[in-house]
């Protein structure tokens, strides 16, 4: 079909720091790469200048998929669009009560501020049953009232938020019509419209964050496609959702809560695409960067994805996005002697600014990148985002004076001991997430990517038990391959919430029916070429009287009752090693993840074949000092140029343009096809 | 010293985790949403000499915080004089005997041995509340008890599992008295299993480094973690710090229970006196000696949370027995409420007594009610019959750095409220509103949060209802100048007439018929400094969001506040008058 896209694309993400790209022919299976610095005003010239860096012409591309930070940051930092809510009578405070917790288990102190401030939340008449029943008709005299309340305040965007919308939603769908004709915008989001799921916190929260940050994505992504459209580009943009899938821009921001956390989602899809070409399809993702680092779980090839996710204390997310977690520490992490006489790391940060002692910004504190400069695990000239020289000698007096002296060990023992806790706590932080995704991490291999993922990756996975570590031929561009490879996804989910006794399967096919009609449609409107299209279906399920919910794979949408009995059983077997034939199911949510997957881009072109050298000597450019307890001589390798069929053994280290990695003595890696290094660790614990 | 400080540090963050693990490992397979969804619960690692804390996992419950390592010295006690049954590996005892180191019946204790070489190298331990443990109301929060045996079933410790399996004797013995036993082998196997999961973490970290470095560390951690605390003690002046706080009524006897506590600061080190607190009580509002330990070092950990949790960050607080009152409770007084509400009034004597001599690092006090309304209802044409709990949160206290949170959690507690969705699924009730309670928060330069205000209307066939709360009488305290949070408030309309209890925050058993309500409103956090010196604009933007009338900006802030707009010189007339 000549209106469908597939010969030259690019994938574009605009990270904290750098906007990456990546170009990709077809035709000539040849890749170009540019990164550029981020433009937070505007993120939209970061992306022409990443356009123009790569000597890529807009007008000659036949599809841009782009992974924006936009709303991420807008709900981050709170700088979010005034938005009013409408809700049930007696339930204006919901989104200010939460669900009745504090921040930390341990201090009776804190801050939360709602999303939408009290005097934005009004209450209209109108009241639904659990069951779907209607209780109090809804007051449309009162709906308009309020609406006019809210369009005078100036608010730019809508919540209509009622009590149990999600097990009938037409009190909220009349009052969106009413909204129509009253609200100056289309800025409107009804509550179950994103997810039809009981708890009015949640879902609440999750309409909230749609509505304020809709006008933003909106505004930004227009003028992105106006931007493109001056270059000569009138297809389509594609804009990552944190699902891992991509939607057409000219959609995005109906659904905009989906594209929160797109970035750390795109490289976990990276990751996947990366390790199925390789051969290893079960992988623990390590994304470190310079303050924080993110990991995130794949299984068979396929990303763990979350329905519930809270981004941060009490805000909650229910729309399903890539699992990914946070678990602190990153270069920026800093190093110091605690009262006790014990040294820590972390889990304060010297962030970006003034950020470590290395940056040359002010930064005083010992840091982990310092740690690693140090112990000459990291090149001093090819430091990025520096903005002045600062010397070793003064690293070393600052790790020596705040670390050694109390320790009672010389400065670059001090910086070892930094790494080695480091190490440790990275390890009981993936190994806490891994446990609590019910697997053991020593199934896995680790991914190791972001700039200082391969750094640590080694060690970290030898802490674990982990016996392989994957770093791929590009870990510094890992969200735009994310980006470049992409899905198109559209997931569904209904509650059905009973036993399965007295589940009417007609009624959980009828479901499955309509998702798949539904995300079929959706794919087939975002006219983008597609290899093959799938259909996953899965269903929620927990034994009467439990709250946690286990997610069960089904081979198709029209599952008898009891092939759901024997797979629930089974999955839960699996996952606990207990047999419960005492206590019935029941049947929580009926899922469908409708996934359009594009032609396979051949991954071997990320490193220019021509620039290969034919021994690895000639791809050596030296050999520094690094500290491996005690200092050894280590040889230093360019990553291009290492030969298609290399070996190395540890102790190496191997430089590329945005990131360093270092094997330890008794590691050993080899180069796939693909430019993987692929490295066996030794003696894992 | 032998051992290195980096070991040292690696060995603590390795104990931390096998504690974390087996936290994870219970909440996740646990059936009881009280411990998979509301993680109370909790798991640690104990000494094999005397059952001193040597690591908690950070998401257990904090009222746990104190309470296992006594059930655990009590046990070694037990098995060394020939009460209680010699071990082997792959023992597990179960206790939930409050008086042997324990809070209430529903929180049951699991301890195993863990062995090396022949020999208990430490005991690992969990808690877990258990729906129910039998008893004269299901739930076993009875307001009425008036001894022990009315409150469930109570087990001293005998071992359930025997070399790995469980004794299905005893495990009937505990199903035929208790209600919905059939799903309490979930929970059984999920709280046995996550000690299994320690003792496999436990022994890998002791073949990495050895049995000897391992003890090593932690006899040193504890000194430290001792010493740690003893400085943040220094802060405080020496000196004399009292304070006092009040139970509204053990629920039986209509009269309010006095907390005395008197703290004597003597360098590094903290003298808690509880001397002149009220005699024991015939309802279930007595603590139990560990529980009133636990509730002392819970709220230690709350002013000072760097400080790890283990036996040496206790060292240094010494609490005098509280012989004679109904915070050292004996056999057979009833207990059920010691672990939800007396705990947190115990920590309000805390807060309250060091908020003056700790201005920067002690709040005012919070709500510290767990609001535990409970209906129990009969649908008959549906021929079903349920158990509703409504716990709720109230606001906290002001604090040096900021006003106090809304709807906390209780002060023992980190669990989540349910959605009112999940309520009205579940239960044939309505809530007409689920509200900020406005005007809760007690006044002050820092004002308390906002408490809640719910109301439920039962919309079908009968219940009896409940309510095990408190700050009913007096609100939570102000602190340096500024004011109580609002008092909490249940008020019943049957019949279309409306009442408030007799005990006011507790009373059992109120019968109720479909059409019937219940309105409650918590408790507001306690105001910090005084109150005249709030900004003017904070309590304008308060009264803007209709936290606060006017009325009462003017009253109790003395800002004068009209058409929405400050008037600065009548404030100013005002505020100074006040002086």
């Amino acid at each position: 079909m000549s209106d469908k896209t597939s010969g030259a694309f690019a994938g574009i993400d605009v990270g904290g720091t750098f906007t990456d790209l990546i170009h990709y022919d077809s035709a000539t299976a040849r890749v170009r790469l540019a990164k550029v610095p981020t433009t937070l005003d505007n993120q939209a010239n970061g992306v022409l200048a990443a356009l123009d860096a790569a000597g890529v012409d807009a007008a000659a591309l036949d599809l841009i998929v782009h992974g924006t930070t936009t709303t991420t940051n807008a709900v981050l930092e709170r700088h979010l669009c005034k938005t009013g809510l409408i809700t049930t009578r007696g339930f204006r405070d919901v989104l200010e009560l939460g669900r009745r917790t504090r921040p930390q288990a341990y201090g009776m102190k804190g801050d939360f501020k709602p999303l939408i401030p009290r005097d934005l939340r009004l209450e209209v008449p109108e009241r639904m049953l659990a069951d779907g029943s209607e209780y109090l008709p809804l007051d449309e005299d009162a709906l308009r009232g309020a609406l006019r309340r809210l369009v005078g305040e100036g608010c730019e965007a809508l919540v209509i938020h009622f009590l149990h919308a999600y097990a009938n939603p037409a009190h909220e769908l009349r009052a969106g019509e009413i909204a129509r004709e009253e609200w100056p915008n289309g800025n409107i989001t009804l509550g179950h419209a994103l997810l039809s799921e009981s708890r009015e916190y949640e879902r609440g929260v999750t309409a909230a964050v749609n509505a304020s940050v809709q006008p933003l994505l909106r505004r930004y992504v227009e003028r992105l496609a106006d931007q493109l459209a001056d270059r000569g580009y009138d297809r389509d943009v594609l804009v990552m959702n944190g699902n891992g899938g991509m939607v057409s821009a000219r959609i995005v921001a109906e659904e905009a809560a989906k594209t929160v956390m797109s970035g750390p989602a795109s490289g976990v899809m990276a990751a996947a695409y990366t390790g199925r070409r390789a051969g290893i399809r079960d992988l623990l993702t390590y994304d470190m960067g310079g303050t924080s680092t993110d990991v995130a779980m794949i299984r068979g090839a396929d990303p763990a994805v979350s329905h519930e996710i809270e981004i941060e204390y009490a805000m909650p997310i229910h729309v399903p996005m890539v699992d990914v977690r946070t678990v602190g520490a990153g270069g920026g992490s800093i190093a110091r002697v605690a009262p006790s006489g014990l040294l820590q790391v972390g889990p304060d940060s010297a962030g970006s600014t003034p950020g470590p002692i290395c940056y040359g910004r002010g930064g005083a504190e010992p840091t982990i990148s310092d740690a690693n400069l140090l112990l000459g695990r990291m090149n001093p000239d090819r430091l990025n985002a520096v903005s002045d020289v600062v010397s070793m000698g003064r690293i070393e007096a600052i790790f020596a004076e705040k670390l050694g002296a109390p320790l009672g060990l010389s400065a670059h023992e001090a910086a070892a001991a930094v790494l080695r806790i480091a190490t440790a706590k990275m390890a009981d932080a993936v190994r806490m997430v891994s446990v609590s995704l019910g697997e053991d991490p020593r199934d896995f291999a680790l991914f190791a990517f972001g700039g200082a993922g391969p750094l640590h990756a080694v060690a970290i996975a030898r802490e674990l038990g982990v016996p392989r570590v994957l770093v791929p031929a590009r870990p510094g561009i890992t969200n735009a391959l994310g980006c470049a490879v992409a899905d198109l996804r559209h997931d569904y989910v209904n509650t059905v919430n009973t036993p399965l006794d007295s589940v009417d399967l007609d009624e959980v096919h009828a479901h499955f029916a309509r998702q798949e009609a539904d995300g079929r449609a959706a794919i087939d409107a975002e006219r983008v070429d597609i290899a093959e299209l799938r259909v996953v279906h899965s269903v929620d399920m927990q034994f009467i009287g439990q709250t946690h919910l286990l997610r069960v794979p089904l081979p198709h949408g029209t599952p008898t009752r009891q092939a759901l009995q024997a797979l629930f059983e089974e999955a839960y077997f699996r996952r606990f090693q207990v047999e419960l034939p005492e206590i019935r199911p029941a049947l929580v949510n009926v899922n469908c993840s409708v996934i359009g997957r594009r032609a396979e881009i051949d991954l071997s072109a990320l490193i220019d074949a021509g620039g290969r050298r034919e021994t690895l000597s000639d791809a050596q450019t030296g050999s520094r000092k690094v500290w491996f307890d005690g200092w050894m001589d280590t040889p230093v390798y360019w990553r291009d140029h290492l030969p298609a069929t290399a070996e190395l053994h540890g102790p190496a280290i191997v430089e590329q343009m945005d990131c360093t990695m270092v094997l330890e003595p008794g590691d050993f890696a080899t180069q796939d096809a693909d430019g993987n290094l692929i490295v066996t660790v030794g003696g894992a614990q | 010293m032998r051992i290195d400080p980096i070991t040292l540090t690696v060995i603590q963050s390795g104990l931390q985790q096998v504690c974390d693990e087996m936290d994870l490992s219970f909440s996740r397979a646990a059936f009881s949403p009280v411990i998979a969804e509301a993680n109370d619960r909790s798991d640690g690692i104990y000494s094999a000499a005397d059952g001193s804390l040597i690591a908690q996992g950070s998401q257990g419950l904090p009222v746990f915080v104190g309470t296992m390592q006594y059930s655990t010295r009590t046990l070694i006690e037990m098995i060394a004089d020939g009460r209680g049954a010699a071990p082997k590996p792959g023992d597990i005892y179960i206790v939930n005997d409050p008086y042997l180191g324990g809070t209430h019946l529903m929180d049951v204790r699991f301890a195993m041995p863990v062995y090396r070489n022949g020999e208990i190298f430490c005991w690992l331990s969990n808690t877990g509340h258990w729906p129910d443990t039998g008893g004269a109301v299901p739930g076993g929060f009875s307001a009425s008890a008036s001894a022990v045996e009315q409150e469930g079933l109570r087990l001293p410790p005998v071992r359930l599992f025997k070399e790995g399996v469980m004794d299905a004797e005893i495990y009937a013995i505990i199903c035929s008295n208790i209600r919905v036993a059939d799903q309490r082998i979930g929970d059984v196997k999920a709280q046995a299993a996550a000690l299994y999961v320690g003792q496999s973490r436990l022994e890998r970290i002791l073949d990495r480094y050895g049995d000897a470095t391992v003890q090593e560390a932690i006899e040193e951690l504890r000194a430290r973690a001792a010493e740690q605390m003893r400085a943040h003690i220094g802060e405080i002046p020496e000196g004399q710090y009292s304070a006092t706080a009040y139970v509204d009524s053990d629920g039986v006897v209509n009269a309010p229970l006095e907390i005395k506590l008197n703290i004597t600061a003597q360098g590094d080190r903290l003298v808690f006196d509880f001397a002149g607190s009220s005699p024991p009580c015939v309802g279930p509002m007595n603590s139990v000696l560990a529980t009133t330990l636990s509730s002392v070092y819970l709220a230690m950990r709350h002013i000072f949370p760097d400080v790890p949790i283990s036996a040496g960050a206790f060292e240094p607080l010494e609490v005098i027995r509280p012989e004679g009152t109904f915070l050292d409770a004996q056999y057979p007084r009833p207990v059920s409420g010691c672990a939800a509400e007396v705990s947190q009034r115990i920590a309000e004597a805390v807060f309250a007594a060091l908020v003056e001599a700790l201005p920067d690092r002690v709040t005012a006090s919070p709500a510290g009610s767990s609001g535990n309304f409970a209906l129990g209802g009969e649908v008959p044409e549906e021929g079903r019959s349920y158990v509703m709990y409504q716990i709720s949160g109230g606001g906290y206290g002001g604090y040096a750095g900021g006003d106090g949170i809304s709807n906390g959690c209780s002060t023992i507690g980190i669990s989540k409220a349910p959605p009112v969705e999940i309520m009205e699924q579940q239960f044939p009730v309505l809530y007409h509103r689920y509200a900020l309670r406005e005007g809760s928060g007690g006044a002050g330069a820092q004002r308390g949060g906002f408490g809640l205000d719910y109301e439920v209307e039962l919309l079908k066939g009968t219940a009896r209802a409940s309510f095990v709360m408190d700050h009913g009488r007096f609100g939570p305290q102000g602190a340096l100048g500024g004011a109580d949070g609002m008092v909490n408030s249940v008020r019943v309309t049957r019949g279309g007439q409306m009442f408030t209890p007799e005990h006011l925050s507790k009373a059992q058993d109120i019968a109720l018929l479909a059409g019937d309500r219940v309105r409650v409103g918590t408790p507001g956090g306690g105001g910090y400094g005084d109150p005249l010196t709030r900004s003017a604009a904070l309590v304008a933007e308060d009264v803007r969001l209709g936290r606060y009338t006017p009325e009462q900006a003017r009253d109790l802030f003395g800002v004068v506040i009209a058409g929405g707009e400050i008037d600065t010189e009548q404030t100013r007339a005002l505020r100074q008058g006040h002086r």
